[in-house]
């Protein structure tokens, strides 16, 4: 019992009860340590995803999609439905769930290897029939759980192990901007590139994953937010040093900014 | 009910309809594409989804996501897109969703042709994708046939959540025959309890065939296989003709097995005491049945649209006791009737002067 007393004391003392709570895990993210590495940016925006799916109230109406990729077990930090992929077919079993559970919120979670590359297809005709699906692209531009591989979004001159002098856009292809690509699609209302750089780049990240939601529930067609996002391991960084490599290299190469945004999504009826 | 006139594509595209199937999704190849045709007009109607795919990786994906949110799925397709297909099916296989796909076979490898061929026996029975696992193959030889099958596929799908998969070839695919409809029964209801469908008041479902522990993963793999054990004890399926006193066994399945069956009555016209067996399931393979009848003839013949493929499953049933012999056309060439015929006859008369015939007589004796 005196134990129990002193516990409740220090307790006090580090939390007064009357303090205000501002700050928690949302419902939406379950409580289990991620795998992720340090400065790493999926467990900030797992959290961001969470906080919309608590303040929109769908927690028990969504389903993920997880990829191949550093984000494969992005099913295990979720605390809704979720299903696993094959690498980059994401978007087709995501169409599959919608389709016979067309009331229900589905979106797709994948790294720039698993959409851009080996998935291209599958995002861009998910993209040209309006799948009513949101897709949350994260751009690190390197194979992140293979070790560090040529993406292709890796920056032109970026060194990387299958790039090991460097990326040659003459040989080696140049990086692939998929979200002013399926901009140009009818059947996309919403593509917008943010960044996971600093603390307001992660506030404006989170609204547009908020918006994302919004226009699947308004049936308005496929929305996609690319999130550029730090890999301090197989940037060979610091954490630190990532969020400015994020700002000075990779910002310049893709642009942060909304290339399709559906009328009815910018001025709600 | 009346019989009607159904083409094999279509006959099996509405008896998956009237079994109850909510999405289809798929991809024009020949010979099979009349069957997706058949569904984009029929599934509308029915406000069932109908969805062609830009490729038969997404169909099969597609397939996936729609069975995980426990919907009865299915694709159809033929052989070169079976071979796009494998992947998603070991994805379904190691997630243990049901699913039911149709493969209507042409001739191969590569492009290869668009006639009637059963080269796909390896890719469906041995290696539908990586990984330990099978999926339950079942081989019409009529379309009456094709169509009871599909009808109770999705049933045996969701029993063992497993798939599926319906093999014919060109000529059941195109052809034309009477056919019994089987009465429409309605889309299941009830969401089976391992689906996602939104975690609603129960905790959250996670659907995924990946297991980093090698000790978990042996685990999932040894369920998988006592899964497997399950269904091969309790589906093999199977049909013997002429068998009873039959002397020289032909093993055929799909329509050589019909054609087969032509050449029988003509070798018996001949005073060759043939008889046939047909494997219905070619996975699981009606091993033990097939062991017994050949334990009985003097010598058997393989007939196959292919250079040899289930042959080894009839070799691995006559235990090296009994000789097997093989008469396979490729490339969408079909075996006549004449053709197999004088290949039974030819068979019995090498027969007469071996050591198995005087076996044969010797069992008699015992007998």
């Amino acid at each position: 019992m005196t134990t129990l007393s002193w516990e409740a004391s220090l307790r006090e003392k580090l939390m007064p009860s009357e303090m205000e709570i501002v700050y928690e895990r949302p419902v939406a993210l379950a409580d289990v340590p991620m795998h992720y590495c340090p400065g790493c940016s999926h467990g900030a925006i797992h959290r961001i995803i969470a906080e919309v799916v608590d303040e929109l109230a769908i927690r028990e109406r969504i389903l993920c999609v997880a990829p191949v990729g550093c984000a494969v077990f992005a099913y295990k930090y979720f605390n809704f439905d979720s299903c696993e992929a094959a690498h980059g077919r994401a978007p087709a079993m995501a169409t599959g769930l919608k389709r016979v559970l067309p009331d229900r919120v589905v979106f797709t979670y994948q790294g720039d290897g698993d959409l851009a590359s080996i998935g291209g297809n599958e995002i861009v005709h998910a993209a040209l029939r309006g799948e009513q699906i949101s897709v949350i692209f994260v751009n690190n531009a390197v194979y992140g759980m293979t070790g560090g591989q040529m993406a292709p979004t890796t920056l032109a001159g970026m060194k990387t192990t299958s790039s090991p002098l460097g990326r040659d856009p003459r040989t080696q292809g140049h990086p692939i901007h998929i979200t002013e690509m399926l901009a140009s699609v009818p059947g996309v209302a919403y593509a917008v590139r943010r960044s996971m750089h600093s603390a307001a780049e992660i506030r404006k990240t989170k609204k547009a994953i908020r918006l994302a939601f919004e226009a699947q529930r308004q049936g308005l067609g496929l929305s996609i937010v690319e999130i550029l996002a730090a890999c301090p391991t197989n940037w060979r960084l610091t954490p630190i040093e990532a969020l400015d490599f994020i700002r000075d290299r990779m910002v310049s190469e893709y642009p942060v900014g909304d290339f399709k945004v559906d009328e009815r999504l910018r001025n709600p009826a | 009910m009346a019989r009607e006139l159904w083409k094999g594509n279509e006959a099996l595209a509405e008896a998956a309809i009237r079994a109850g199937v909510d999405a289809f999704f798929g991809y024009p190849i020949t010979p099979q594409t009349e069957l997706l045709e058949y569904m984009a007009r029929r599934m509308p109607e029915l406000g069932r989804v109908f969805l062609q795919a830009e490729s038969e990786i997404a169909a099969i994906n597609m397939v996936y996501g729609a069975a995980c949110a426990g919907a009865r799925a299915m694709t159809s397709s033929s052989s070169p897109g079976i071979s796009l297909m494998q992947e998603g099916l070991s994805y379904i296989a190691g997630s243990e969703v049901p699913c039911v796909v149709v493969d209507i076979m042409r001739g191969g490898p590569g492009l290869g042709n668009i006639q009637p061929s059963q080269a796909d026996y390896f890719q469906l029975t041995r290696s539908a994708g990586h990984g330990d696992f099978h999926p339950l193959v079942l081989a019409p030889a009529t379309l009456q046939e094709a169509v009871d099958l599909m009808y109770a596929s999705f049933d045996l799908a969701f029993k063992y959540r497993t798939i599926v998969i319906i093999a014919g070839d060109g000529t059941l695919g195109q052809m034309m025959e009477p056919v019994e409809m089987p009465p429409m029964r309605p889309s299941a209801q009830t969401r089976p309890d391992w689906a996602i469908d939104g975690a609603n008041g129960r905790p959250p479902r996670a659907i995924t065939s990946l297991y980093l522990d090698a000790e978990e993963l042996e685990a999932v793999n040894q369920r998988l296989q006592a899964k497997l054990k399950r269904i091969a004890a309790s589906e093999q399926r199977w049909e013997c003709y002429l068998t009873d006193d039959a002397e020289y066994l032909v093993v055929a399945f799909g329509t050589v097995a019909r054609i087969a069956k032509s050449a029988v009555r003509a070798a018996r016209a001949t005073g060759v005491r043939a008889g046939l067996f047909r494997p219905i399931s070619l996975w699981p393979y009606p091993f033990d049945a097939l062991s017994a009848l050949i334990a009985k003839m003097c010598s058997v013949l393989v007939v196959e649209m292919n250079a040899g493929q289930m042959l080894e499953d009839v070799r691995l049933a006559a235990c090296g006791q009994t000789p097997v012999r093989f008469l396979g056309r490729m490339g969408g060439v079909i075996p006549m009737p004449d053709e197999i015929a004088a290949e039974i006859v030819h068979m019995a008369h090498i027969d007469q002067r071996s050591y198995s015939h005087q076996k044969q007589h010797l069992l008699q004796f015992k007998e």
